[in-house]
């Protein structure tokens, strides 16, 4: 891989990334599926354990590092994206992983959102999306929408929410994906994408707060439902959806529309082809912006996957061609350089 | 008296002058040239700039004018002086601004072109202070240095403009030739600095020797001055600012070490300086990360230390308030981490070019919890490479968060430093975790330091977080008494480290029966009045705390051992209150809070007062 990291042969099991510690999220949270997975896909990812960090922020999710056996930080409410970077820049032979949530990473630490995704850090970002604020027990988050009935808002939140992916797109992000928590396979893969990618990979699970906001993504998750409207993305392939594939996306001078491929005026020929690699991210917009158009599926599966130069890669080629140039410092000429006199 | 040229040659002990102008005037550029040559030619000396806080505040204004004090002089001193013997004033509001501190008899040198009537009525001025009484009882020379700037570049082919920017170069000219310095360290700057622009370089080099001869042709100057090198202990020597000291003691700490340094920080003023030079040491190991905010700014030093990295944030008193619950982080986590904060002039914004030292409280209770950490303040521009070093060494070998007081007129002084040999720099070293055997992450060594472990280390792997952590084993834990312990733990730990520091040495009349006390940048101030007070014949004995949290063993005794005890400081009473508090002593107060360092004249009068006026003697 092109990764600083090493990845040498390591043969692990799930189990081996488990920490001794008793999770303690309440019975039924989607976080639980959430870990399982991590921790099954992590013996793929070919990572030695002690190259890899945890970090998070506050919040439910936060929780996360403490229960895998890895290297973990659980830090304060917002800030897990700016430990990880320094982290990852004074480290770059590191797996950085970050575990935060709506809460800590579109409210407190929306800034340092943006500022990662805009430097392109080589971090995995998994933002536990419950659309709640779960530890502080019930109010409205920035991913609530709008009319939220909350312990702070009992007549409605009036809010609009964040839309996660565009606003990670608008920030620049080089891979910008969603996936759902109980969805296991498709977040193993969904996992597996954002390591193998080089820069920020931003991951948008849509988790259950049994608690507190119940059933937020059940249209996704029922058997009967879901099909109709949940749209899976895959790289190269034209963007169907529907119990019997037969719904289609169609992008033309009108916009954007859903299109029944069993109306002999449509054909498959007329549905919108998904590019993950596309450098423009107008296709990447479209689909973030189809998560609160009712008439339209929501998309899961990786929105955008594009390459560009990392940041922490960045500094260390800097560094060393400074030092290439210069030699490396020493206290001498630390000292004694510059315009020095005898007395 | 020598005569040379036909100008008589006069000795002096010491000079301090003054340049003045707008912001856009190039004066802390002519200050600086003139700072360094004359610390070249072996001065000892001591500077102060003092500059707006807007970039370019519109010509001509008041408010706009930037300063740059120097005094400079044959004996060893420590202030910048109160009052300046010369006042160079590049215009009108600068003469205006300036003119009530310059010294009875003082000379003035002005630019006589800029004294028109716009300028005139923009400084207040309904006269021309030139040509009425204004100015009696001073030396006045004008000088048109606008318009011999452009008589000198006539055929550069450069722009009105570019030839008026260079009117400072004029001044400094004239200024070598006055008090006797070479042109040549500043020749050689031009070049190196306008290389690639040579247009530029040759009319700057024209400028400055054209201001040069103007004061041997002139008939305006009668007499130079020359001031003898000062008798300073052998060495290498360099001027140097408090920043660069403070950037080069950081990257000397990580060398000693061996261990690599990362800088997290967020531009602010007047400490953005440490992250332009550490920036430029990347050949030393230094990364720098330049945040997107103050918090991001120590978060990401945070987590560079979590990383192995000996890791620094850099700020003034603003930027602190923000990295508050950062600090409580690394308390918690049991973290090195060193938070410089340049001293700046607060609330809120404040004055975010002057100094103050209002941030003493704030640096040792100012976060919730009890978050102990050590606090160390560096005294005069080169102590701060002293006490970077320091502050990293405890920092390391105690797992704490250290945050190294300096100030903005230490940070932006300049005076010669001695360099010290390789072999006199401290000595520490840093060992990380390895050894798999019982480790647990909050065990703890003989200082009370939890192990330092670098991710990458297999069979080490755990986890920290701000959550109360059991000792030994690091895992939450919210039982009270534990609690209860780990405070303690925390605060027993930091204390412990007054076993380590050197004691409150006390120098002067040791058996005088009033100590002035102090800490930070006003070591100069207090240093001077005491020496002079002394010389007169009072008897006054002196000590500076550079440990604030915890303080030298020694510092209640030494406290009770004095009938009375005088604390000066720029701001309220921050250290006297802290010391009445610990230690129960009466402690008099010395307070000015004018943005500037405390004037040796006003102490020394407190003083004397404090001893019973004469009779003190
Ligand atoms: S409050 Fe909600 S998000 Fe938090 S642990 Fe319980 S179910 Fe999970």
């Amino acid at each position: 891989m092109e990764n600083n990291i090493d990845v040498e042969e390591v043969k692990y099991k799930a189990k081996d990334f488990a920490s001794d510690q008793d999770v303690r999220w309440c019975p039924g949270c989607g976080d639980y599926s959430v870990l399982a997975q991590v921790q099954r896909v992590f013996p793929e990812i070919g990572v030695k354990k002690e190259d890899i960090a945890w970090i998070s922020g506050i919040g439910c999710s936060s929780r996360f590092p403490y229960y895998m056996s890895t290297y973990g930080f659980h830090s304060i409410h917002g800030r897990a994206l700016a430990i990880a970077t320094g982290l990852k820049t004074a480290r770059p032979d590191l797996s950085v992983w970050v575990a935060t949530g709506d809460g800590d990473n579109m409210s407190i630490g929306g800034n340092h959102f943006i500022h990662t995704c805009r430097k392109n850090v080589d971090l995995n970002v998994l933002m536990f999306n419950n659309q709640i604020y779960g530890l502080t027990k019930g109010q409205y988050s920035p991913t609530s929408e709008e009319g939220k009935v909350t312990k702070s808002s009992p007549y409605g939140s009036v809010d609009h929410p964040f839309n996660p992916p565009s606003l990670a797109l608008g920030a620049e992000a080089t891979f910008v994906a969603r996936a759902i928590d109980t969805n296991a396979k498709h977040l193993q893969e969904v996992l597996k994408k954002a390591m193998q990618h080089k820069g920020t990979s931003f991951v948008e699970i849509y988790q259950n707060c049994n608690i507190f906001n119940d059933g937020a993504f059940d249209e996704l998750k029922d058997k009967e439902t879901k099909l109709d409207h949940l749209l899976t993305l895959e790289d190269g392939q034209p963007m169907i959806f529907g119990k019997n594939s037969d719904k289609g996306i169609k992008f033309d001078c009108d916009g954007i529309s859903v299109i029944d491929l069993n109306d002999k005026n449509n054909s498959i020929e007329d549905v919108m082809i998904h590019r993950e690699t596309d450098i423009n991210p107008m296709r990447a917009f479209i689909l973030a912006n189809m998560t609160y158009d009712h008439s339209m599926p929501t998309p899961v599966g990786v929105f955008r996957r594009v390459q560009k130069s990392t940041y922490d890669e960045s500094v260390k080629v800097q560094l060393e061609k400074v030092t290439a140039k210069k030699g490396v410092g020493t206290l001498q000429n630390l000292l004694y350089s510059g315009n020095t006199w005898e007395v | 008296m020598a005569n040379e040229n036909g100008k008589d040659l006069q000795s002096l002990e010491e000079v301090t002058v003054r340049f003045a102008g707008d912001s856009g005037d190039g004066m802390q550029l002519t200050g600086t040239q003139f700072s360094n040559t004359t610390a070249l030619v072996g001065n000892d000396l001591s500077t102060l700039p003092d500059y707006p806080a807007e970039i370019r505040a519109p010509a001509g204004t008041l408010y706009g004018v930037s300063g740059f004090q120097l005094h400079f002089s044959s004996n060893d001193i420590h202030t910048p002086g109160d009052n300046p013997d010369v006042l160079v004033a590049m215009n009108p509001a600068a003469l205006k601004i300036n003119l009530k501190d310059v010294k009875p008899h003082g000379t003035i040198i002005v630019n006589k072109d800029a004294f028109e009537p716009k300028a005139l009525a923009q400084a207040g001025f309904a006269v021309n202070p030139l040509e009425d009484d204004t100015l009696s009882g001073f030396k006045v020379h004008q000088v048109p240095i606008t318009s011999l700037t452009q008589n000198s570049l006539e055929d550069s082919g450069l722009t009105t403009k570019e030839i008026t920017r260079s009117k400072n170069f004029f001044a400094l000219g004239l200024m070598y030739w006055l008090y006797n310095r070479p042109i040549e360290p500043t020749l050689k700057w031009i070049n190196e600095k306008f290389g690639k622009l040579p247009a530029i370089a040759d009319a700057n080099t024209k400028v400055l020797k054209a201001g040069y001869y103007f004061g041997d042709q002139t008939e305006i100057f009668s007499t130079r001055y020359a001031v003898k090198k000062a008798e300073l202990p052998e060495g290498t020597y360099k001027s140097i600012s408090g920043n660069e000291a403070t950037a080069i003691g950081l990257v000397a700490a990580a060398k000693i070490a061996n261990v690599p340094l990362f800088l997290g920080s967020y531009p602010i003023t007047p400490a953005s300086d440490i992250l332009h030079y550490l920036s430029g040491y990347k050949n030393y190991n230094v990364t720098t990360l330049q945040a997107e905010d103050e918090i991001a700014g120590i978060a990401s030093a945070i987590g560079a230390s979590f990383g192995g990295s000996l890791a620094i944030t850099t700020t003034s008193g603003p930027g602190v308030a923000l990295k508050t619950e950062a600090i409580g982080l690394a308390v918690m986590t049991e973290l090195p981490l060193v938070i410089v904060n340049v001293q700046r002039g607060g609330p809120s914004t404040g004055l975010p070019t002057k100094t103050e030292q209002a941030d003493l409280l704030q640096a040792i209770y100012g976060r919730n919890g009890e978050a102990p950490i050590a606090v160390i303040a560096a005294s005069t521009p080169t102590d701060c490479f002293d006490m970077a070093i320091e502050a990293c060494r405890i920092a390391v070998k105690y797992m704490t968060p250290v945050m190294l007081l300096t100030d903005g007129y230490i940070a932006n002084g300049a005076e010669p430093w001695r360099i010290p040999k390789i072999e006199e720099l401290p000595k520490f070293e840093v060992k990380y975790r390895t050894d798999t055997a019982n480790f647990q992450p909050y065990g703890r060594d003989e200082n009370n330091a939890r192990p330092w472990v670098r991710p990458g280390t297999p069979g080490l792997e755990h986890r920290i977080g701000g959550l109360e952590k059991a000792n030994l084993t690091g895992n939450v834990n919210y039982e009270p008494d534990n609690h209860d312990m780990m405070c303690r733990l925390r605060e027993e730990k930091v204390l412990n480290i007054a076993n380590d520091i050197p004691s409150l040495d006390v120098v002067g009349d040791v058996d005088a029966d009033l100590l002035v006390l102090g800490w930070g940048g006003t070591y100069g101030t207090i240093t001077e009045s005491v020496n002079k007070l002394r010389k007169k014949g009072y008897k006054v004995a002196q000590a500076h705390l550079k440990y604030l949290y915890p303080m030298p063993k020694n510092t209640e005794e030494v406290l009770k051992k004095y009938k009375k005890v005088l604390i000066p400081e720029i701001n309220l009473g921050q250290l006297a209150k802290i010391l009445k508090s610990e230690f129960l002593v009466p402690v008099e107060s010395f307070n000015k809070m004018r943005g500037l360092p405390l004037r040796s004249d006003e102490l020394q009068e407190c003083i004397i007062e404090m001893l019973g006026g004469d009779n003190g003697k």
